[in-house]
């Protein structure tokens, strides 16, 4: 019987209320007494020297309250990086400066030159338009192993080359890995590309910045996945603000899938040009701003290699990437393809000898950063289409090859440095084929023969490190920043209360869920527990959301506090009972004493801690409000199987998924339907990478894919009704909820179903030189396999 | 600037436009009515999606100046009378067919519009007619599964999970 409400309860969402009904609050419906509006000037050239900037004609143009360029901006900080990277010679990473708007050069179609700020939209841009340029363009560099070739044009000058870091994991493995291979029975070896992608959150970003001379406080409203992040970057390395002295609010968020982490120059120019001018200062980006401007995802090109013995063990991993980085270092773009993505090269399997090697670079290209997944959809296809590719090349069932080298013990030390806590990756492998019907696929695929069509089954398996993360550990990594998680619940007198969260929601749904889980502690209704997120005034310092992190590290930190709260009330509830503290039991909202009929409600506890004339004022403070911070000891580890049927045709090369199944285990579940959601979600997205969606650009830098008429979104017609199932479950063993995080898993688990079915399409249809297409597999690249 | 009188969601407004003046930017900046959202800049995600003289219209598609005397409807005007949520609103919350909820009003305004011309669509029909209607958070089952049930239509049998 599924629950009604608290904890595994699928509870409607209250925040639908004001989305369906046009009440939402995004930050581009925020309008401030007084406002102006900022245009940038952006860099329509890859690379350049940028000799001059003339704003004369542009200041002179109607309503233009102020041009802003480089040279306003000498002497303020650049926009940092949160993560420094170690090299495989223990050096530190290359990292270049960047400026908030460009000085001296610009390095990407899309870098900022100028910011025209008017009285209105129409007229910045009109004045933008009349800024004179002079811009020697120089060579632009694109292709990443050219970029690291000896000679090659320099994106940033004072670096001694592209290569922002050659790093290797774990380097002191490498002869043993090497060792591996030199005994291997058998080798097989993949090269691809994980494709480059733009995030593309329905809601284009947008600041707003204002400034009270009054007081000497600014404050900015963002389009941002944490806040607080914000305001310690900006404050603390770009404008030089002390954090009492900034706020930052990231109301309703239309989106993020990571793009809206990172801490963007539009944020820091805002809020300086708010003070500047005297008066709130507001950008809306377009989506073709977006597009040059979002950080961008993926971009990796990768050789694996796996090793097997004569029985098919896996006996070693060998890797070599090459990962874009793009003009500047967004902010937690180094970690992505080492620590976020060289982890979890073990995959769900035991490989006992695994080196990977991953060579970071610049290129005069749209800085790319974490986008939903961030490494681990990176390593997660390498492994599971060469392990396709093997088992193809050995005639043994591609399930059974995975099968019989999964990690079946846990706790499990992986050779790449972390520790799966739990798992039970058979029983979601069992799980899935009892959803996909593997018998019948061969009368499907002669019925899809009847129709002319090539029908393919593709599986793979996925794990991920989610809950991101131990502080301690990621510290040792190279992060600039704790990851822990806070809350501070707040209990009126009258028995409500609000939680005030460092976790942020735009579009997870925490506003439900999150009640439900404190709901369901303290046994009252859901709808007494209002959830608070998104204001740094009135939220404690927290990382905020990304990584699928939120119901781990901060659902347990309100856990904590919640925690706290429930122990005081006990105390106070002792003492309104006349009853020993140990003997007093909460129970759906009622405190009673063991044994006897002594009971008080919940709402009496309140009220006796806000007017406290009965109250044990020596022992403890009126008063019930707790913070906690929460860092966890480990990360947490979804995983998953997945399958996917698809039919080409063998006409045009285009792929039509016919059906897609999905069998995670993400531990405990708060709401299910909201879980359920989140996983059609990344699939979506994963199919999106799989088939559909390409950042492209020409050899001069050019982005060809600017728009939604050249980059493909998935819409509604090109994927299939999900099967999801999440019955499998192993709960984490070190967070109070037991909880995982679920909401990458679709789409780090999806692309290499997608292309392992189209692959096995072909091979059945006699094309068996085809063990591999690049994504997206366009109509074209499928033909074009086909032919070949 | 020219005056244009429009009455929208039953009440009759006007404002000063400029010729260039997109009636999403009417909504939006001249109405203070920031329900109707704005996702893309050609045409393609549907976010902006209203209703002008009962037909489904991309508001960025469309010059305020125009519509003088038009009958708009967007989505602060798709609840009912006591202010509870309509048909399809309801379904998209019991269905879980929003997420971020930005592409959402534009996906209630076509689906309105769908099941006006199209009173029980089977699921393909609902999917080839969201076509211009981008959404990047729900990867469309819920929405779908929403459409349908808005429609009277047992959603078990066509959308199971």
């Amino acid at each position: 019987m599924p629950k009604d409400h608290g904890i595994g309860a699928s509870s409607k969402r209250r925040e639908d209320v004001r989305f369906l009904t046009g009440q939402g609050r995004y930050t581009d419906d925020i309008n401030l007494q007084g406002q102006a509006y900022v245009h940038f000037l952006r860099s329509d050239v890859a690379h350049g020297m940028l000799k001059s900037v003339d704003t004369s004609a542009a200041a002179a143009m109607p309503g233009v309250v102020r041009i802003f360029t480089g040279a306003d901006f000498e002497g303020v900080g650049g926009v940092p990086c949160g993560w420094q990277v170690t090299d495989k010679h223990g050096e530190p990473m290359q990292e270049p400066a960047h400026p908030v708007l460009a000085q001296g050069k610009v390095r990407y179609v899309g870098d900022a030159i100028a910011a025209v700020v008017a009285e209105t939209k129409e007229q910045a841009r009109n004045a933008a338009e009349a800024i004179e340029l002079d811009i020697e363009e120089l060579p632009a560099v694109v292709d990443m192993k050219a970029a690291v070739q000896e000679g090659a044009t320099k994106v940033h000058d004072d670096l001694t080359s592209n290569l922002c870091y050659d790093w290797g994991f774990v380097e002191e493995n490498k002869p043993a890995v090497d060792a591996a291979f030199e005994a291997a029975t058998h080798v097989t070896t993949l090269e691809l590309v994980n494709n480059r992608l733009s995030p593309n959150p329905m809601e284009p970003r947008v600041a707003v910045g204002d400034y009270n001379p009054g007081t000497d406080d600014s404050t900015l409203y963002t389009t941002s996945q944490n806040p607080h992040v914000i305001r310690l970057l900006m404050g603390a390395f770009v404008l030089g603000i002390p954090e009492h002295k900034l706020r930052v609010v990231a109301p309703d968020v239309g989106g993020g899938f990571g793009s809206k982490i990172f801490h963007y120059v539009e944020e820091a120019f805002c809020t300086f040009a708010a003070k500047a001018c005297r008066r709130p200062v507001k950008w809306t980006s377009s989506r073709s701003e977006a597009f040059v401007t979002d950080a961008h995802g993926r971009d990796h090109v990768t050789k694996i290699e796996l090793a097997l013995d004569a029985d098919n063990n896996f006996t070693g991993i060998r890797t070599d990437t090459y990962a874009n980085m793009g003009a500047y270092l967004s902010t937690f773009a180094p970690s992505v393809p080492t620590w976020l993505h060289g982890t979890l090269m073990a995959g769900n399997y035991k490989t006992p000898n695994i080196y990977v090697n991953v060579k970071a670079v610049f290129t005069n290209t749209v800085p790319v950063d974490a986008y939903r997944g961030a490494g681990r959809p990176e390593a997660t296809f390498q492994l599971e289409r060469v392990i396709d590719k093997a088992a193809r090349e050995l005639g043994v069932d591609p399930i059974e090859l995975r099968r019989q080298n999964f990690i079946t013990e846990f706790p499990y030390a992986t050779p790449v440095a972390v520790e799966y806590d739990t798992g039970d990756y058979e029983g979601t492998m069992t799980k899935l084929l009892e959803m996909i019907d593997r018998d019948g696929f061969e009368a499907r695929r002669e019925e899809s023969a009847r129709n002319g069509k090539l029908r393919g089954l593709g599986v793979n398996c996925y794990i991920e490190a989610c809950g991101i993360a131990p502080s301690a550990l990621v510290g040792q990594l190279g992060a600039r920043a704790g990851l822990y998680e806070s809350a501070t619940v707040r209990v009126n007198a009258t028995g409500g209360l609000v939680v005030m969260t460092g976790s942020h929601s735009h579009g997870q749904g925490h506003e439900t869920s999150f009640a439900q889980v404190v709901a369901d502690m303290i046994g009252i209704p859901e709808d007494q527990v209002e959830i608070v997120h998104g204001d740094t005034a009135n939220t404690p310092m927290g990382m905020g959301t990304y990584g699928s992190r939120s119901i781990a590290v901060g659902g347990s930190a309100m856990v904590r506090a919640t925690e706290k709260i429930i122990a005081k009330a006990k105390k106070i509830a002792a003492h309104l009972m006349e009853a020993a503290e140990g003997d007093v039991e909460l129970k759906d909202g009622a405190f009673s004493v063991a044994g006897t009929d002594k009971s008080v409600a919940w709402g009496d506890v309140t009220l006796a801690a806000y007017v406290p004339h009965n109250y044990p004022l020596e022992e403890i403070e009126p008063g019930l409000e707790e913070t906690a911070f929460y860092d966890p000891n480990n990360f947490t580890y979804p995983a998953g199987a997945y399958a996917c049927e698809v039919e080409v045709d063998p006409d045009t090369g285009k792929v039509d998924i016919c059906s897609f199944a999905a069998a995670d285990d993400f531990g405990n579940v708060i709401n299910p339907m909201i879980v359920e959601g989140q996983v059609h979600g990344g699939l979506a997205q994963g199919i999106g990478q799989a088939l559909l969606e390409n950042v492209s650009y020409d050899e001069n830098g050019q982005l060809l894919s600017a728009s939604y008429m050249d980059y493909t979104m998935p819409r509604a017609d090109d994927v299939p009704n999900f099967q999801v199932d999440h019955s499998s479950q192993t709960p984490c063993t070190h967070n109070p909820l037991g909880v995982k995080g679920c909401g990458e898993a679709g789409a780090i688990g999806s692309p290499p179903s997608v292309v392992n079915a189209v692959v096995d399409a072909l091979q059945r249809a006699g094309h068996t030189n085809v063990t591999h297409i690049d994504m997206p597999l366009t109509p074209t690249r499928v033909w074009a396999a086909m032919q070949g | 600037m020219t005056q244009v009188t429009m009455t929208v969601n039953g009440k009759s407004v006007s404002g000063d436009v400029e010729g260039r003046t997109l009636l999403s930017d009417f909504l939006r900046d001249g109405l203070r009515m920031t329900g109707t959202h704005v996702g893309c800049d050609t045409s393609q995600c549907g976010a902006c999606v209203v209703h002008v003289n009962g037909e489904a219209v991309k508001s960025c598609t469309a010059l305020a100046l125009d519509l003088e005397g038009a009958d708009v409807r967007t989505i602060e005007g798709m609840a009912n009378a006591d202010g509870s949520l309509g048909t399809i609103q309801q379904a998209f919350q019991d269905y879980h067919g929003l997420q971020c909820g930005f592409c959402t009003p534009g996906m209630v305004m076509s689906a309105a519009a769908l099941l006006k011309d199209n009173p029980t669509p089977t699921e393909q029909e609902v999917r080839e007619y969201l076509e211009g209607n981008i959404c990047r958070c729900t990867g469309y089952h819920n929405i779908v599964k929403a459409i349908m049930a808005a429609s009277g239509q047992d959603v078990a049998a066509v959308a199971a999970e």
